[in-house]
């Protein structure tokens, strides 16, 4: 449906590889020794506490910021799409989201129109942009980027402030873009749940590289378990199996074509905050890991 | 009717406020307000320094006004003071070492009050072709770097990341805020340049919903501003910079009242009463 200038099938090229890269400021090493590679068609996350130096790693993949020691090699010719971990906008500057969509580089309508519907806010396209909400902000940031068909893609928590139904839309729309695309994505996320869908290295930050690898392996990993203590136990590998639908009228359609009230408690769900009852509205008792690989998970802690 | 000088200093005026339309509005979304400030009065040392070496007082209050910027850019860097801070010495320091050398000159008869406060009387032929070659360039550079500017504005990140280097963006905008106070000098004077800046961009914020669409209006919103001014200058005797000001500010506060009328009727068509 968008951007398909570039087909899933282009060979995997190296866009970016950070070499023992460090920033130092004030004296004292935001982040150190980060080895990185993204290629084309890949998906890496990075995760870890506040201050761990995800949004600093961003900057220097994305050129903002120049490392102190180490190198990158940045493939020349390649074009990134970047959405900033903060961003605001004086409201003395009359800013529609036409116009922010059209920020550093030209778009036809109908791509502007493609992207923000992909992004869910279409209806929002002549809006003042200080009139938005955060999720919206965000929604159009996210429109924004997209729209200039990156060759990698930055986006530091790209989905803060969107709500519950949006987050998992947006994230199945990253992971959709890159299955269209083909570009490279850097993702940056604390949200511990959702960031490993989809994507094919996770690494986790806290000042350096701690872990990296697959999801399932930094999720298992010593060090993972450790910066993330309570919220890391018993947290399921999110798998976004679609195997069941809620319908409109509150039943559900499950995979096997049967019809019930409530999910199964084996589901494969939406909405992934288990240790967190009290967020959602769902009116059976959930005791157990999401997924296999949770409940080993949590079985290995117990 | 008009008297030749009055007419130059119509054309001046007129010319200066097109150009600082523009430029005011990324004073106003930069919030570069006092930075404009320091700038300006950096100019009276640039005056001074022009009499002392017998420099031509147009490159000479450049030159200044660039070296003040290039030397703030520097000093923030270090990080010792905050930028406000650092604003707040260079402004008033700048102001007052040209005082200074203005009083130890003893051998010019200057008009300090011109330079202070602007004086339609000065304005010669070679000005107004000056201010109108200047003002073209100055506009033509911002129309280049639209762009980057804007987004810069927006987030210097966001506009690095994508290839719209703001370090130069960042660097010519700087050059052009000098460039505009060298020719704004004559005919506002250096305390007031920055109202010029900033009061059509704020009165030009309400009825605007683009970036482009307020920088348009800002330098109309100016230069009506400017033939208001003169003509209050002329009619009560009043030094043009005040003038314009304050005719500038009763537009900005026309601006504010409750809209009842047809948008552009508040903004354009009050103001002049000859």
């Amino acid at each position: 449906m968008l951007m398909t200038n570039k087909g899933a099938s282009s060979d995997r090229r190296h866009l970016v590889e950070l070499k023992n890269a460090g920033l130092r400021r004030d004296g004292r090493w935001l982040v150190r020794g980060v080895d990185l590679t993204i290629a084309s068609g890949e998906i890496l996350t990075l995760i870890g506490p506040n201050g761990a130096g995800k949004s600093t790693t961003a900057k220097m993949v994305t050129g903002v910021l120049r490392p102190n020691e180490g190198a990158v090699e940045r493939s020349h010719d390649m074009r990134i799409g970047y959405v900033p971990q903060k961003l605001s906008i004086d409201w003395t500057m009359p800013l529609s989201v036409r116009r922010l969509m059209r920020l550093t580089g030209r778009l036809s309508d109908a791509d502007l129109l493609d992207a923000l519907e992909a992004t869910g806010i279409p209806h929002l396209v002549d809006a003042e942009v200080r009139h938005l909400s955060g999720g919206e902000f965000q929604r159009a940031l996210l429109a924004r980027a997209i729209a200039r068909r990156p060759d990698l893609l930055v986006l530091d928590e790209p989905v803060q402030g969107v709500d519950f139904a949006g987050e998992t839309a947006l994230y199945d729309l990253i992971r959709q873009i890159r299955d269209t695309t083909g570009c490279g994505i850097l993702l940056i996320s604390h949200d511990l749940h959702m960031v490993m869908a989809g994507t094919d290295t996770v690494i986790c930050l806290n000042g350096h590289v701690c872990c990296r690898g697959t999801p399932e392996t930094v999720s298992r990993s010593e060090d993972y378990q450790r910066l993330f203590g309570g919220a890391a136990r018993g947290l399921a590998v999110y798998s976004h199996r679609h195997d069941h639908t809620h319908l409109p009228d509150g039943r559900v359609l499950h995979g096997d074509g049967s019809i019930t009230d409530h999910c199964y408690p084996d589901d494969g769900h939406h909405d992934h905050h288990h240790e967190d009852h009290s967020r959602h509205g769902h009116d059976h008792h959930h005791d157990h890991g999401h997924d296999r690989k949770g409940r080993e998970g949590e079985a290995r802690d117990a | 009717m008009l008297d030749d000088f009055f007419m130059r200093a119509l054309l001046a005026g007129i010319g200066v406020a097109l150009t600082a339309g523009p430029l005011g509005c990324f004073v106003v979304w930069r919030r570069m307000a006092y930075f404009g400030d320091t700038m300006a009065h950096s100019a009276l040392l640039g005056v001074a320094l022009s009499l002392l070496f017998e420099l031509n007082l147009l490159v000479s209050v450049f030159a200044v006004a660039v070296v003040i910027s290039l030397l703030l850019l520097f000093l923030q860097r270090r990080q010792a003071l905050s930028a406000d801070a650092l604003l707040g010495i260079l402004s008033h320091s700048t102001l007052a070492i040209g005082l200074v050398l203005v009083a130890f000159m003893s051998w010019v008869r200057i008009d300090l009050m011109a330079f202070l406060f602007g004086d339609i009387l000065a304005v010669t032929p070679g000005d107004v072709a000056l201010i109108w070659a200047g003002g073209l360039a100055v506009l033509a550079a911002v129309i280049w770097l639209w762009r980057p500017l804007v987004a810069s504005t927006v987030s210097e990140d966001v506009a690095e990341a994508e290839g719209l280097r703001p370090e130069r963006a960042r660097l010519v905008f700087m050059l052009l805020m000098a460039l505009v106070i060298a020719i704004a000098m004559k005919i506002v004077g250096i305390m007031l340049i920055t109202a010029l800046l900033i009061i059509p961009a704020a009165t030009a914020r309400r009825f605007s919903a683009s970036p482009e669409g307020m920088a348009v209006l800002a330098s109309l919103i100016g230069a009506l501003a400017v033939v208001a001014g003169l003509f209050g200058s002329l009619h009560y005797d009043t030094p043009s910079g005040p003038s314009i000001v304050v005719a500038a500010l009763v537009l900005f506060i026309l601006s504010l009242l409750p809209a009842g009328k047809p948008r552009h009727e508040t903004a354009v068509n009050k103001g002049v009463r000859p």
